[in-house]
């Protein structure tokens, strides 16, 4: 009934490049930063998407036309996951979950709409709005738009046809995609899954949804360390794994970069006594930490959470065994709200199999709501393996 | 007292609570009546104005709070259905303190829209007039703003509501959300991870964007003048679907832990299936393979054979295109001789992410009062549907099994197998 799952492969995409040799350079230099735009949407830095060779993961140009940067990122980072784990082979069984955010609006028609109707009363706006859409809209972008589309275009270019869900909750998102991927294998529903998200920082439209937070950083970029009590900078990622039953794994001879021996999630609700730091403490009860456990912070770097996940740590920290270095990983990528999760996930199973940390504790403070943990362990060398 | 587990030795997944929001009336008993007599819900769009809409009518869920200010928007309207659904799903439950599991909550995405856009432009001026820079500034301090169009925010601030367990999770797989949610609620108890689910489809999205926006992929009905025979499903002159909206809740539960508290059953979700689709964006692959793969898959998913299936309640949207790969699913799954099949949507439209789900607790209804819902308007059958689609007319069957159908653009097919209480 429950099968051990195992990480086989990655797909991570960040302004720091991509796959294993960025990533792992980064996690191995303390002093690392990452690409970063201080200038294209300011006041707020921003930590752009790198070139990407496109053609390599979506070859037909008809397929790239129909997306927009948001899908494209996924999509790519889609498979990498799969090269990565040598499972090109088994996309036609494999479950896709998908944690999504909203996709690209057209801006420069949003500006030119908003520019002619801000000074027109409400009751002449309304129709004229109709108008300018109905010329101004391409058909194209509205599936560009719609947040299941990328799951939609990682079966069209990469054959992923097993299922498909697509999760919509920001942070929470990307950890309970993960969540209940792996429920679904170890209940043994399958044996190879590909779980992930996209976001892309350099978007006028997200940044008018999270700018309303008040959360977000300004000006010149610097470490979270020295935002004071806090602030978010979003950073472009795609982050994507995929997951794989042990048994399977080892049939194919396909080696597994780290095991998911843990995985939870929660939600407070932030208010009273019903706090983060509680709730991240409800879920870490019982977990096998040793010492020396690494810590992967998915933290935003809004203020409040980033208090309460310091104050659990701490908790942890005087109820259990001596904790490693507790990593930032804001820092690396920025705050890539439904990828962060994902994203440290292969952050943390990449430093497992390169031997750099024990065992890794990932965790997930959202922005606003949501509180995530995953526990992943290394595997051994298996003879044959 | 028979066995409270499955085919699988998984939990047996119980009904005990529904609750329907549909332009045929608020709760179940409106919305099954105006099934039931075959009555349309699609009308002329009177919330917005149309002009320049190449599709001008809708079906239109009229809540209370909206009479005689500016319409919700899309978030404010799928959080409201979506807790009137709920709390009626609940109160039949008879689970009155904290929900005992978690919120699967089917929706569609959310974003800032135009009457905010403009609310914001509006306070910008001079060079910088409606340019997002300024908007933004604009818009500092709005966390009413951040709180209402977060995707979470839905599901975070029905959580809250209803007291259910865990983190929400929010699911959308286009036409087949509804459905998803039920799956993941169907999931989560048979693998034992929790005693119940409330699982909910939500639709709020009918506005002007979104109307252009599938206008442009000439998806819509453009039968303007005659609303109420707009949607045609599975007849000769149908040519596209009726956007609508509205939403369903099922409190699920596994049937030892309802028995054990005593609940009425009201029936079971006997089995999911699910297949992705690989072909294009909005079309099927020709094969159907995506589409027969989910059906049989629910069907062995609930370890049945076709031939087991009394009923069948429709994907049907009135799409060219659905409707012919739909017949060809039913021919390939129960071959010469399938079941009756109808679809709900010829009478509330189509509504998206809230259609699984409210074809879910129809499908339910109909086993219950062993009568079939209708598809109207069916005026000029179309010699290349040969299935029995209860034309125009409800009509008593005896029913023990229904096969659900949701299909959706992106390639995400999702059905359910929904049976009489035991």
């Amino acid at each position: 009934m429950s099968e051990a799952v195992w990480i086989t492969g990655i797909g991570l995409v960040s302004s720091l490049g991509e796959g294993e040799a960025p990533h792992l350079a980064a996690l191995q230099d303390a002093a690392s930063r990452p690409a970063v735009d201080e200038a294209g949407f300011a006041p707020f830095p921003i930590h752009p998407l790198p070139a990407l060779a496109l053609d390599s993961q979506i070859p037909k140009k008809g397929d790239q036309r129909q997306m927009e940067p948001w899908q494209r990122l996924g999509t790519y980072a889609a498979g990498l996951a799969l090269d990565h784990a040598g499972a090109r082979a088994l996309a036609a069984d494999m479950h896709l979950v998908v944690a999504a955010g909203g996709g690209e609006r057209d801006v420069a028609l949003d500006e030119t709409i908003c520019r002619e109707l801000a000074t027109l009363p409400p009751g002449e706006a309304g129709p004229l709005l109709n108008g300018r859409l109905a010329n101004g809209l391409r058909p194209t972008l509205f599936l560009a738009q719609l947040s299941n589309l990328l799951a939609g275009n990682i079966s069209i270019v990469h054959g992923v046809t097993g299922s498909s869900r697509t999760f919509m909750g920001e942070e929470s998102a990307g950890a309970d995609a993960v969540r209940i991927a792996a429920a679904r294998l170890a209940e043994g529903r399958g044996e190879t899954a590909l779980v992930g998200g996209a976001y892309v920082a350099g978007r006028w439209d997200m940044l008018l949804l999270f700018g309303t937070s008040g959360a977000l950083w300004r000006d010149g970029w610097v470490p979270l360390a020295e935002r004071g009590p806090g602030g978010v900078v979003m950073g472009s990622a795609g982050a994507f794994l995929v997951l794989e039953t042990a048994r399977h794994a080892r049939a194919r001879g396909a080696r597994g970069l780290a095991k998911l021996s843990a995985i939870r999630t929660g939600t407070a609700r932030r208010r009273s006594d019903d706090t983060a730091r509680a709730e991240a403490g409800r879920l870490a009860e019982g977990l096998p930490l040793r010492p020396g456990y690494a810590v992967f912070s998915g933290a935003s770097g809004a203020s409040d959470p980033l208090a309460e996940e310091a104050a659990f740590l701490a908790d942890l920290a005087a109820a259990g065994p001596a904790p490693g270095p507790v990593r930032h990983t804001t820092d690396l990528l920025g705050h890539a709200v439904e990828a962060t999760f994902p994203a440290n996930l292969a952050l943390a199973a990449l430093a497992l199999r390169a031997g750099l940390v024990p065992q890794a504790l990932v965790t997930g403070f959202g922005l606003w709501r949501g509180e995530a943990l995953a526990l992943l362990e290394p595997i051994a060398e298996e003879a044959g393996a | 007292m028979s066995a409270t587990r499955d085919h699988l030795g998984r939990h047996l997944v119980a009904v005990t609570g529904m609750g329907l929001v549909t332009p045929l009336g608020l709760g179940v008993a409106e919305s099954w009546a105006g099934l039931l007599a075959g009555r349309s819900g699609i009308r002329r769009i009177t919330r917005f104005p149309t002009e320049h809409l190449k599709t001008s009518i809708a079906g239109q869920v009229a809540l209370p709070e909206e009479a005689g200010r500016p319409p919700l928007s899309s978030p404010e309207r799928v959080e409201r259905m979506a807790a009137l659904a709920a709390a009626e799903a609940v109160a039949q439950s008879g689970i009155d303190a904290r929900f005992p599991g978690p919120l699967f909550l089917g929706m569609p995405p959310v974003e800032v829209e135009w009457p905010q856009r403009l609310e914001l432009a509006r306070q910008t001026a001079g060079e910088a007039a409606g340019r997002y820079t300024a908007m933004i500034a604009a818009a500092e301090g709005r966390r009413d703003l951040f709180e209402t169009f977060l995707f979470g925010g839905i599901g975070e601030r029905l959580a809250d509501r209803f007291g259910t367990e865990g983190a929400p999770v929010s699911v959308s797989t286009a036409c087949a959300t509804g459905a998803s949610a039920i799956q993941l609620g169907v999931e989560a108890i048979q693998r034992g991870e929790a005693a119940a689910a409330l699982c909910i489809g939500a639709e709020g999205s009918v506005a002007p964007e979104a109307m252009i926006r599938f206008s442009l992929l000439s998806a819509l009905s453009t039968r303007n003048e005659e609303p109420e025979r707009a949607s045609r499903p599975f007849e000769k002159t149908r040519e596209g679907f009726v956007m609508s909206e509205g939403a369903a809740a099922l409190v699920l539960e596994s049937l030892e832990s309802a028995r054990a508290r005593g609940a009425e059953v009201l029936g079971l979700v006997l089995g999911a299936g699910e297949r992705a689709d690989s072909f294009h964006r909005t079309r099927s692959n020709p094969d159907g393979g995506a589409i027969i793969g989910a059906m049989r898959a629910a069907i062995a998913d609930a370890g049945l054979e076709p031939g087991q299936i009394d009923y069948v309640n429709a994907h049907g949207t009135g799409t060219p295109e659905n409707d012919k790969m739909e017949t060809l699913g039913m021919r390939a799954v129960f071959g010469e001789a399938p079941p009756p099949i109808s679809s709900n949507k010829s009478m509330i439209g189509h509504t998206l992410s809230a259609a699984g789900a409210i074809e879910a607790v129809v499908s339910l209804l109909t086993i219950r009062d062993g009568i079939l819902p209708p598809t109207i308007n069916h005026e000029t059958p179309d010699p290349a549907i040969p299935l029995d689609v209860v034309p125009n007319a409800a009509r008593p069957a005896r029913v023990a099994r229904v096969l659900s159908n949701s299909f959706g653009f992106g390639g995400q097919n999702v059905c359910l197998v929904l049976g009489a209480a035991p």
